[in-house]
């Protein structure tokens, strides 16, 4: 089929298909998942992954058509997100062909919700530091330990865990991952009440929760290669999906603001086209990228600088409307102030700018890393976290 | 659909260009100042040009998607002398069009600049009227004219008998004093030109609306692109190689990321002169739009990246023999060079009905 006409028919499917309002909580993950049976039945989600585990097996072009389509739409996808943008990237890339044959479909089907479990309190930029413990029993494994930012633990059968299975080895060289069951008694998933007020990731606890040997992703102590493969895959659907739409519904965005702003005043005027400026060199950056992954080049740790980007560019939008709105945009639960409180969120989630900093400057400009005094030492013997 | 991304043959052009500036004219070289022979091998052996002169008139009739390659190429290397004013003259003369310097520019005979309204204002009176011997007598002050003292031609607006045309006039010729001016940007240079019943030719009558303006904002944008581009290489090679305190420069974060967020300018600039570039060949409607983000964005970001070069060589990027002054200069003047940068904010202001 030509691109023209997969394109009509996935305006046509979306059209006829999309639920027009799903209610939060249980009721609304409820009907997410019907509607992502529909999605994946119709041939729409897993457009590019492989046709063996489920996927349509198609091309970047589709992926990108349907996309173009589905913007146009609210879909109800968010709580597969982490499972399609991550942790299902992860299995497809490094699991077994058991892991594959098993959990692939149902998280392209929505019949499986997954999440990842990397950060902890004590190890979030430099996540390798983390302390979860995973210690053999028989032929499996136990798992004892505190994961944090946990998006969609709440709702999650699955999670992809990187714990610590040596701590006689160096940091990075004692890690293993894990497909483990968040359905077990032994995990304690707790809302984390964030600053915007509202509760967008989890705190989870694991008490004595057993993973069999078969849900181990890659090798023992190979955790790290794996985990770099999820981050990677982390940025670059961070800096293609969220936020760039700034359409007509972002109250921080150009459009929203020529319609509030007083626009004869020449300072305000300069302001939106320092913004326009901004969000147009953004967006074609990034279209640049995805043109490309088209033609075959593989952005790597230039996603980095994507992300990089669309930290900055919120953070620098949500300021700039509620400076342009005044006083009346931080009472009365004005949009402005959920967007200048939920702004912080894209320069700290999938590695805070600093981070972003490092991987441009050592894996895209090829600086010398820093000095580093933490990676032939036992884990044992490191400190972490914010111990004295 | 716009095209962001280098074609096989642009890449092959950028390769010829880069490997021809890197031998015969490197920055390092750039103070040296307008070398003839340097521009007869550019003209001769890449036909650069008459890279945008259509076939007809003996030039390649590529579009700018080709030229802002090349002119990447030559904004890195700070070629001198007047590339930048003959394509600026080049692009005029395409929208009269006028056979005979089209002709010259494409055999690398003639060069050419292009009279430039100071600050996107009312050009200086400059009139024509018909001389006895044929063509036109040009009277007039041009206050500051790119490469004036390199070029053979002058093209101008002028006031004749019939309302405004576009003038060609020879620089070499009695009636013109050209007055070199003491110019910041060491590697190229600016002049005042008096005319004084100078032999000139009506070309016609010149391009309506912003035509010529958009597109020479777009060839502006691909040479900054070009030293911005320079000067972040020349700062990335330092770090890696100058040692403080036991190591690279590069290895502490105080440069490093400093050079990450000048890199995110790089990949952002390139974006848009990409797209203005394809806007000037095929899509006229958004070209206003994209040529003056391209010159708000990207003379900026030029400029950013050429002071933080400098500042982040220490002490030897301050002194007269480095480079880093060069392309910081360049910058600068770069980006006054079509007005101050505040019209094309202002012109974006108005695009976008502000």
């Amino acid at each position: 089929m030509n691109l023209d006409a997969y394109r009509r028919e996935a305006r046509a499917w979306l059209q006829a298909n999309t639920p027009s309002e799903v209610p939060p909580g249980d009721d609304g993950v409820a009907r997410a998942k019907e509607f992502m049976a529909k999605l994946y039945d119709a041939g729409y989600s897993g457009i590019t992954w492989p046709e063996r585990w489920g996927g349509q097996g198609l091309t970047q072009a589709e992926e990108r058509a349907f996309a173009a389509e589905a913007r146009h739409y609210a879909l109800p996808t968010y709580v597969f997100s982490i499972g399609l943008g991550m942790t299902g990237p992860t299995l497809v890339d490094r699991g077994t062909d058991e892991q594959r044959a098993r959990f692939v479909r149902p998280l392209l089907r929505g019949e499986e919700i997954w999440c990842q479990l990397f950060s902890e309190p004590g190890a979030g930029s430099d996540v390798a530091a983390l302390q979860t413990r995973a210690v053999r029993d028989g032929q499996g494994w136990l798992i004892n330990g505190q994961k944090v930012w946990t998006s969609v633990a709440q709702h999650a059968d699955w999670g992809l865990l990187l714990a610590r299975t040596d701590v006689e080895a160096p940091k990075h060289k004692g890690l293993t991952m894990f497909v483990v069951d968040m359905r077990h008694p032994g995990v304690t998933v707790r809302p984390l009440r964030d600053m915007t007020g509202r509760a967008h990731f989890n705190e989870v606890f694991f008490d004595d929760v057993p993973v069999p040997d078969e849900h181990r992703v890659g090798d023992t102590n190979d955790g790290w290669s794996v985990a770099v493969t999820t981050l990677l895959h982390e940025r670059l659907s961070i800096s293609a999906g969220v936020g760039m739409s700034g359409g007509e519904d972002d109250p921080s965005g150009l459009e929203a603001l020529r319609r509030t702003a007083d626009t004869t005043d020449p300072l305000v005027r300069d302001e939106l086209v320092e913004l326009h400026i901004r969000t147009r060199a953004l967006a074609l950056f990034n279209q640049r990228l995805a043109q490309e992954a088209e033609a075959g080049i593989f952005p790597g740790a230039r996603g980095s600088v994507a992300k990089l980007l669309l930290a900055e560019l919120t953070m620098y939008r949500a300021d700039l409307a509620t400076r342009l709105a005044g006083p009346a945009c931080v009472v009365g639960g004005d949009p402005l102030s959920h967007a200048i409180s939920f702004a912080p969120a894209m320069s700290l989630g999938g590695g805070t700018n600093e981070i972003m900093r490092n991987i441009i400057g050592e894996r895209v400009l090829g600086l010398p890393p820093g000095p580093r005094v933490d990676k032939t030492v036992p884990f044992k013997d490191l400190k972490v976290g914010t111990q004295e | 659909m716009v095209k962001l991304v280098l074609g096989e043959e642009q890449r092959q052009l950028r390769q010829a260009v880069r490997s021809f500036l890197a031998a015969a004219s490197p920055p390092a070289r750039a103070r040296d100042g307008y070398d003839p022979a340097v521009y007869a091998r550019l003209n001769g052996e890449l036909g650069l040009s008459g890279l945008i002169v259509p076939e007809e008139y003996g030039g390649a009739g590529a579009g700018f998607a080709e030229l802002a390659v090349a002119l990447e190429e030559t904004g890195a290397a700070l070629l001198p002398g007047p590339f930048l004013a003959t394509v600026f003259a080049t692009v005029a003369l395409t929208r009269v069009p006028d056979k005979d310097l089209l002709t010259g520019i494409a055999e690398g005979r003639t060069t050419a600049t292009l009279a430039q309204p100071p600050g996107g204002g009312q050009l200086a009176d400059v009139t024509a009227a018909p001389a006895p011997g044929g063509g036109v007598a040009v009277h007039g002050e041009l206050a500051q004219v790119l490469s004036g003292m390199e070029a053979d031609v002058l093209v101008a607006p002028a006031l004749t008998g019939d309302g405004v045309a576009l003038v060609a006039v020879d620089l070499t010729a009695g009636g013109v004093t050209r007055t070199p001016l003491e110019a910041l940007d060491v590697t190229r240079g600016q002049a005042r030109v008096e005319l004084d019943g100078a032999p000139g030719r009506v070309l016609g009558t010149p391009p309506a609306g912003d035509a010529v303006g958009d597109r020479l904002a777009v060839a502006l944008a691909a040479e900054q692109l070009g030293v911005l581009r320079g000067s972040l290489d020349a700062i990335v090679a330092y770090a890696k190689i100058r040692v403080t305190f036991g190591r690279a420069i590069g290895s502490y974060q105080g440069v490093k990321h400093k050079l990450a967020d000048m890199h995110g300018k790089l990949e952002q600039a390139e974006s848009i002169v990409r797209y203005a570039a394809w806007a000037a060949d095929e899509s006229p409607g958004e070209l206003p739009a994209a040529a003056a983000l391209a010159q708000a964005y990207v003379g900026r970001a030029c400029f950013e990246v050429a002071r933080d070069h400098l500042l982040l060589h220490g002490g030897v990027g301050f002194t007269w023999e480095h480079d880093a002054h060069l392309f910081y200069k360049r910058a600068k003047t770069d980006e006054l060079l079509l007005g101050p940068p505040r019209v094309h904010r202002a012109r974006l202001a108005g695009l976008l009905e502000l």
